[in-house]
């Protein structure tokens, strides 16, 4: 992994200013293209000669891609803004305070600097079997390295495998699957868009990609509807150091209460199976009911229905249901 | 090729390490660590380039100076600074995002220069170790508080803490160590110096107000 192999392989590179410069350059590389956002996840690919693609196509020169608007009600983030940017957007700070959360936790100050929110939705897993480029199930190949008897699979996931074992590190994604946003994609045939919960998928729908994107095809922004605006939100993010570190657990709940009530939650969590996870049976346990030690029970209870940890992993199962109790209890992280 | 500039000797003994070692990048075996990063099957320089991709003559603003260089397409902006500008002070250490070391300032806020394309700084204003002293040679505050507080071991992380220390001290002159730890969270000091680096942080701050 963390090994100097001196300069990245060369490759072309192109710096559109238009989307549509950029959807042409993409589709006429096909698998040779790659497009670039912050590049916390593509140098590293790049460096370990994991990926080489043949042109990048860097994303930050096109202005319509960044940036915070109104979208009816609700706000639109381009897909180019960075972490800190979105962090430090009032509207963001003042009605969904779940997001400014998430985006806080990821990383450090300087990924927060140069990483997207884009890009970090769009990551790569990290389990390190598959970064070091070992021919496992979601390279290609037909072996999963990191549930063998031997592995080291502390990381990995505890829901949702099917051959492959590893989780999506996204911090940003539970908080929107929380705020019900919905992705807009571009592609060359035009645009369509998506909730967030199935825009990112498992392996058992395609297990070499993330998310639904197709190549060719670029995630250009995020909408966020009102009906979460202002809730009762509560983000906590498990790992093994303060800083830098990606998800062993994270959790994202936003609840509508109304006289002490729950109307209505969405809980959304990651770190835990190759996709982030709504629980929709929590929101369904939890709604209608007080907001109470009881109901944070009942809701922490169901968590973790059909989990089934690795060797190394089993203290996931714990972490998340505890996790998912403390979010339901009403009070701030 | 190595547009090096030539540093006054400051030192009572008219002799640093430092201009040592610019010294021999100039004289030609910085050719060789050049020569090494840059090496590719026929020379990198010979690769033919795609209608539309980026020009590999551009000019940076580094430390106040334009700067032309031949950039290659896949060149980090560390690997930019370090071997075909001499700029030696921002260090390597992972080259993944991962320590902080080489840390420098695009338009005032701190990137990992390991994790930046030199392409994508064109018009930016970077600033590197070496940027922050003044004309006359006057160490910038935060400089002056690291060497008062004698805040780091080894230092090969200081120039990567120093710029994050910059960054803070300017949007926030009034940390608390808190905000402190979090600003330079980023930053690896695998001596484990943090508490000096935090207390040459507290400092730096006091130093940038009394100057304000």
């Amino acid at each position: 992994m963390a090994v100097i192999r001196d300069m990245i392989p060369a490759f072309e590179l192109f710096q559109p200013t238009t989307l549509q410069d950029a959807l042409a350059l993409l589709a006429e590389y096909g698998d040779e293209g790659w497009a670039l956002a912050g590049g916390l996840d593509s140098f590293d690919w790049f460096k370990d000669r994991v990926k080489r693609p043949t042109a990048v196509v860097d994303l930050a020169g096109i202005e319509s891609l960044r940036g915070v608007r109104p979208w009816g009600d609700g706000i639109e983030i381009g897909a180019m803004t960075t972490l800190t940017d979105v962090i430090e957007n009032e509207d963001v700070q003042s009605r969904y305070g779940l997001l400014r959360e998430a985006a806080s936790h990821v990383a450090t100050p300087q990924i927060r600097n140069a990483g997207t929110l884009g890009g970090n939705l769009c990551q790569d897993t990290r389990c390190w079997y598959y970064r070091s480029g070992w021919p496992c199930y979601r390279a290609g190949g037909n072996t999963c390295y990191a549930s063998a008897r031997e592995a080291m699979n502390r990381e990995h996931c505890v829901m949702g495998a099917r051959r492959c074992v590893a989780v999506n590190p996204s911090d940003v994604a539970p908080a929107l699957i929380a705020l019900d946003a919905q992705m807009v994609i571009a592609g060359r045939r035009g645009e369509r868009v998506v909730d967030a919960e199935d825009f990112f998928i498992g392996p058992a729908i395609d297990i070499t990609r993330m998310t639904v994107l197709k190549p060719g095809e670029v995630l250009t922004s995020v909408r966020i509807p009102p009906d979460y605006a202002g809730a009762t939100f509560y983000f906590e993010k498990v790992r093994d150091r303060q800083s830098w570190d990606f998800a062993l657990a994270a959790v994202a709940t936003a609840m509508v209460t109304s006289g002490g009530n729950i109307q209505r939650a969405r809980v959304a969590v990651n770190g835990v199976a190759p996709y982030p996870v709504r629980l929709e049976n929590v929101e369904r346990v939890v709604a209608g009911r007080p907001v109470s030690e009881e109901t944070a029970e009942a809701g922490g209870a169901v968590a973790t229905d059909g989990a089934k940890p690795l060797r190394h992993n089993d203290y996931k199962v714990a972490l998340l249901e505890n996790l998912v109790r403390r979010s339901l209890r009403g009070t701030e992280a | 090729m190595h547009d090096v500039e030539i540093l006054t000797d400051r030192e009572p003994s008219g002799y640093s390490r430092r201009s040592f070692i610019k010294g021999v990048i100039a004289a030609g075996a910085g050719a060789y660590a050049a020569g090494y990063m840059f090496r590719a099957p026929g020379g990198l320089a010979a690769l033919p380039s795609a209608q539309g991709s980026v020009e590999r003559l551009i000019t940076l603003n580094v430390n106040g100076q334009r700067r032309p260089v031949d950039v290659l397409k896949q060149e980090t902006l560390a690997l930019t600074l370090r071997y075909k500008l001499g700029l030696t002070g921002t260090k390597l250490g992972c080259d993944r995002a991962e320590c902080g070391a080489c840390t420098v300032l695009l338009d005032g806020v701190p990137h990992y220069g390991c994790s930046t394309l030199t392409h994508q700084v064109r018009g930016r204003q970077i600033t590197t170790i070496e940027g922050l002293e003044a004309a006359d040679g006057t160490l910038h505050p935060v400089q002056q508080a690291v060497v008062a507080e004698g805040g780091f071991q080894c230092a090969f992380c200081a120039p990567g803490f120093i710029m994050s220390m910059v960054a803070l001290t300017a949007s926030n002159p009034n940390p608390s160590r808190e905000e402190a730890a979090q600003a330079l969270s980023g930053n690896l000091c695998r001596c484990g110096d943090y508490n000096k680096i935090l207390n040459s942080a507290m400092r730096a701050a006091e130093y940038v107000r009394q100057r304000a």
